[in-house]
């Protein structure tokens, strides 16, 4: 099905299942410790062995010798298998490091050995009697010491230098935030069987083809001789999008004893094996008329990457967010010899709305404005820096309003509240998260006893595929949700969009919508009627007098349907897809000892129709927390001198906990669009972190009344500027 | 983690033997430190002698209006026991601090104060570290330190005692008592203990190999209001920035240690006679040595502030 033109009233409006609170149809297997994750999978292959990676002790350099004498003759060891046993493995296009292979190393904990042994605990005893000579060299990580590249501007608009040096009110300052980790609950792991020149993996993976693809590649094989299957996964927040080293590991220690290998990347390995967000330095320029009104705006982006990759563009959401009539635009990206900077919950808006929207109340307070009429006032229903392109549907203005209302925003003075030791702050900033789609394949298979059997590579990473897929089926052939089975994760079934970029709900749930218009065609030619006369409802299909069970039709066999959508361009090129929010915080910092306790967040959200209220919250609030996090306290340090994230496991590298997370409210404003799928739905799993760490960092600051630009806003950035006690 | 060998203690001075009779022995009591460090391989134990059985679980009024502590009393109950809540608040509050509730459950009296420090680079078997390998060199002091000590460090190390039992214990006034091999017993005030890293950051505290904890006992009650109160930068589960455990009577005088800024739980008995003058004047007394890297040079304030927060709360 092409999808080229917006989408007019269908099957899917009646929202009987679709847009109803259900609850996740395979909680009670996650909740019961039923659903298999990666390394559970004991079933899928006999006489499964363990493997243990071996990650690089420096961060640059050669490795001369690898001594494995020790570890091959450990207890219950079968095989080591190490990087100098090979030349460099051929490299996917997603990768931007090598995953094995070779003597270089390029950055700290890069995969350079897996022993395979009877036992988990024999593989990570010998793993450690593994010796090896380096030559290391020296290795930056510093993005503060690196010569910004002269890059073009993405954006260059009017007259940006002379609308800046003109204007009455201005800012300009620089803004930093730190590389994160995604630190999802489940590592990256992999049960992998390399059997008769075929491989099967079962793993944990977003993206299945992707993983597919990149695994023939690595390891020269057919795609056709390569199955992936990962139905659970435990998170990936972008951490899983791309073939690891987990997975590569394992393949090589199956092929090297004849037996299916299976492997986790143990916690301190993760940071610096796999990809982080990159840090950025930020330079902001707004510079507004005396009502408000912006004139220009300039947003400077400096990131670093290995050679090849993309960075951090923390850029991004400043094309689109705010109408200025002079723009500068420019995101730099130095390249340096590195753990890998990539893709995490939502790339780019993410960082560059936690420095955006503190510049924006920093403006707001600069003009003497309410940061929230400000913003109202700068909104934009075309992209600024291309005006012919118009937003499909933009609610912005209504997110502010409403959530400022149900807020009680009273724009509160800095520094002028205080409750016994706490000084009291309110803070709000705006969200921006664009809504892509991609092309997306679904099977459905109607069966004799009525029910519907999905069946896509679409991936459920926490967030709730399963169950929108469930009711996008249902409502489409008037089931109910129980009457639906749904399959995901697995390489045989049709392409999806995958989980990432906030597409996959939105072009996922339209890939099913897809299949099923197909198999009620199949149904249609059945019967002889037209299709579009057909009314499905409670398990029948209605064609005026005639009533038929959906069950009847598949008597004789299964009824099976196959298609995907493919988006068009009007849907990138005539119209910019976008999600908006306006958050709102109240918090409270210790007078004395600058220790921060959030009180209340408010989320309203415009992110078309919303095809579950229970499961897309969910998406808000975990968003939410993860930007409470992103804000106060998560920071890979940097040891610049050895060029390694030094906080490399979940002592020390903190996200939030229950006790830092205050309640959480959600809103939705419900309003479909139809230029953005045929179920007029789009992502909100990236929205939720956007804009919210600003939001925080504007309540510190309104608290506190000291500014702190640079992230995270722990309480040593700001104590030396706390009142006297 | 290497393979080891392992055995059962039937008392404290055949589990003191035990650890006696095999080179790099190791007690193991909650595990919670103990196989975390096994797991990295930081610590390389041949040998494991288990004192759970040992009984030793019960806090028992002394006779000089104190309590007895047993080393395997764990940490919820320590902090759950009605003379403890009572009399010593301040450990109640310190305990529960710490840790997690899992963790607490399994932690032991003991095994908490010999809880290793948290510096990563000791973490970190591919990078130098004095505590870890001496002699290997101390990569903190070239690298990220914002954990680390701001007083009493040495040019082979500057980590921290990261616990916060410790510090409430300190501040009580506490006795360490163990027993070896011979069957011989030792008193250790709190104040000795844990030792300042030197040129021997491998050593923790002042007891000998195979040297085994029977108890720990508190003084009689000191009175006074007792608050402890931990900066950390996130709400719950993460070790102090700085912690301050301080016991203040309605005269301002009192009582104060400092977690989170040196090797050992860190008091100046001779700075207490400050306490009515204010947090800045203590400060000045108990940091006046103090020599702290650039990234964690706010400890200094913040142990200040923190400590002006409690007076101030005291005074409610
Ligand atoms: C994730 C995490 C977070 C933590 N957070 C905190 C925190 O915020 N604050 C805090 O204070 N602590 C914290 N801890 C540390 C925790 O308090 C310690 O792990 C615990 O107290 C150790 O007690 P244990 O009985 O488990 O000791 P074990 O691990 O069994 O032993 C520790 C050491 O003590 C020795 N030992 C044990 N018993 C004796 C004895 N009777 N005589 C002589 N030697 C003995 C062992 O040989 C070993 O060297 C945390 C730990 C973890 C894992
Ligand atoms: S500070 Fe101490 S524990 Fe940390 S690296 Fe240096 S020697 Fe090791």
């Amino acid at each position: 099905m092409k999808f080229d033109r917006p989408a007019e009233a269908n099957a899917s409006d009646r929202l009987l299942v679709l847009g109803q609170p259900h609850s996740r149809v395979e909680g009670r297997l996650k909740t019961t410790g039923a659903a298999p994750y990666a390394y559970e999978r004991q079933d899928v292959a006999e006489g499964q062995l363990y493997g243990y990676p071996l990650g690089a002790a420096i961060s640059r350099g050669r490795i001369l010798s690898m001594d494995t004498e020790a570890a091959t003759a450990a207890p219950g060891v079968r095989a080591v298998v190490t990087t100098l046993d090979m030349d460099p493995l051929p490299k996917d296009s997603h990768n931007v490091n090598r995953l094995f292979g070779g003597a270089d190393v390029e950055h700290y904990h890069q995969a350079i050995a897996v022993v395979v042994a009877d036992t988990f605990e024999q593989a990570r005893s010998a793993t450690n009697l593994i010796k090896v000579e380096y030559h290391a060299e020296q290795a930056t990580l510093d993005l503060s010491e690196v010569t910004p590249p002269e890059t073009e501007p993405a954006a260059d608009t009017g007259d940006f230098d002379t609308a800046f040096a003109n204007a009455p009110v201005t800012l300009d300052e620089i803004y930093t935030t730190p590389a994160q980790t995604h630190a999802m609950m489940e590592p990256h792991a992999s049960v992998a069987e390399w059997k008769d020149g075929k491989l099967t993996v079962w793993t944990s993976s977003q993206m299945i083809k992707w993983w597919r693809d990149a695994l023939a590649k690595t390891l020269s094989l057919d795609v056709e001789d390569v199955r992936v299957e990962s139905p659970y996964i435990g998170g990936g927040f972008g951490g899983k999008l791309f073939l690891r080293a987990d997975a590569v590991l394992a393949a090589l220690g199956s092929k090297a004893t004849g037996r299916p290998v299976k492997l986790a990347l143990p916690r301190p390995l993760m940071t610096n094996n796999t990809t982080h967000r990159a840090q950025t330095i930020q330079r902001i320029r707004l510079a507004a008329d005396n009502d408000g009104k912006l004139i220009a705006l300039g947003h400077d982006n400096l990131s670093n990457t290995p050679p090849g990759g993309d960075g951090e563009d923390a850029t991004s959401q400043s094309l689109s967010f705010y109408g200025a009539p002079n723009m500068r635009i420019v995101n730099r990206v130095a390249e340096m010899k590195m753990p890998e900077s990539n893709s995490m919950r939502a790339p780019g808006d993410a960082a560059g709305l936690m420095t955006l929207e503190i510049a924006m109340d920093e403006m707001a307070e600069r003009l003497g404005m309410d940061p929230v009429e400000f913003r109202a006032l700068n909104d934009t229903q075309v992209v600024p820096s291309n005006p012919k392109q118009k937003f499909s549907h933009r609610n912005f203005v209504d997110c502010l309003r409403h959530g400022a209302k149900e807020f009680g925003w009273t724009n509160p003075a800095p520094a002028s509240r205080r409750e016994g030791h706490w000084l009291i702050g309110q803070g709000m900033a705006g969200a921006y998260r664009g809504s892509p789609a991609s092309t997306s394949g679904a099977r459905v298979r109607l069966q004799a006893d009525g029910r519907v059997i999905v069946e896509t590579d679409m991936t459920d990473i926490g967030t709730g595929s399963y169950t929108i897929l469930a009711q996008t089926a249902a409502e489409m052939m008037g089931l109910p949700i129980e009457k639906v089975e749904v399959r995901l994760g697995d390489s045989r079934y049709p392409v999806s969009s995958g989980s990432g970029g906030q597409f996959g709900a939105a072009s996922s749930t339209a890939g099913l919508y897809a299949a099923c218009v197909a198999l009620r065609a199949q149904i249609a030619e059945r019967l002889q009627a037209d299709a579009a006369t057909l009314d499905f409802r409670d398990g029948e299909v209605h064609d005026g007098t005639r009533s038929v069970s959906l069950a009847s039709l598949a008597s004789d066999g299964e009824l099976v349907a196959e298609d995907k959508i493919e988006f068009g361009e009007f849907r990138s090129k005539e119209y910019e897809l976008a999600t908006f929010a306006a958050h709102f915080v109240e918090t409270a910092v210790n007078a004395y000892t600058g220790e921060v306790r959030l009180r209340r967040m408010l989320a309203v959200c415009d992110a078309g129709r919303i095809l579950n209220p229970i499961t897309a919250r969910s998406q808000v609030i975990g968003g939410m927390t993860m930007a409470v996090g992103a804000a106060l306290m998560e920071h890979l340090e940097v040891d610049s001198g050895r060029a390694f994230f030094a906080n490399h496991d979940l002592a020390s590298y903190e996200v939030p906990v229950h006790l830092d997370i205050p309640e959480q409210t959600v809103i939705f404003m419900q309003q479909d669009d139809p230029y953005s799928t045929p179920l007029k739905a789009k992502g909100v799993g990236e929205l939720g972190v956007c804009g919210v760490a600003a939001a925080v960092a504007n309540a510190v600051y309104n608290a506190t009344g000291v500014r702190v630009r640079d992230y995270p806003i722990t309480l040593d950035r700001y104590l030396d500027r706390l009142p006297e006690v | 983690m290497r393979a080891f060998s392992y055995e059962r203690a039937t008392t404290p001075e055949a589990a003191a033997a035990a650890a006696v009779a095999t080179p790099n022995a190791k007690f193991i009591a909650g595990g919670t430190n103990l196989l975390d460090l096994m797991k990295l391989e930081i610590e390389a134990p041949t040998h494991l002698v288990d004192v759970n059985g040992l009984g030793l679980d019960t806090v028992e009024p002394t006779d000089d209006g104190g309590l007895r502590i047993g080393a395997l009393v764990r940490n919820t109950d320590l902090a759950a026991d009605a003379q403890v809540r009572r009399d010593y608040p301040l450990l109640s509050r310190a305990l529960v601090a710490g840790a997690s509730g899992q963790l607490r459950n399994k932690a032991t009296t003991a095994g908490n104060l010999l809880q290793r420090t948290r510096c990563p680079y000791f973490y970190d078997t591919n990078m130098p570290c004095n505590k870890r390998n001496p002699g290997s060199g101390c990569a903190a002091l070239t690298g990220v330190s914002r954990q680390l000590a701001v007083i009493g460090g040495s040019d082979a190390c500057i980590a921290t005692h990261p616990g916060d039992m410790a510090v409430a214990m300190r501040a009580l006034d506490a006795v360490v008592e163990t027993v070896d091999a011979e069957g011989a017993t030792r008193a250790i005030p709190m104040a000795e203990f844990h030792r300042l890293p030197g040129d021997e950051p491998e050593r923790d505290t002042v007891l000998n190999t195979g040297e085994f904890i029977t108890a720990v006992t508190l003084p009689a009650p000191v009175g006074g209001r007792q608050i402890y109160h931990k900066v950390r930068d996130r709400a719950s589960y993460a070790f102090a920035l700085v912690s301050v455990a301080a016991i203040i009577h309605p005269d301002g005088t009192g009582r104060v240690a400092f977690g989170g800024v040196a090797h050992k739980p860190w008091r100046v008995e001779e700075a207490e006679a400050e306490m009515p003058n204010g947090a800045r004047a203590v400060a000045a007394r108990v940091f006046a040595d103090a020599a702290p890297r650039p990234d964690n040079a706010f400890k200094l304030p913040l142990a200040e502030r923190t400590l002006a927060l409690v007076l101030a709360e005291a005074k409610e």
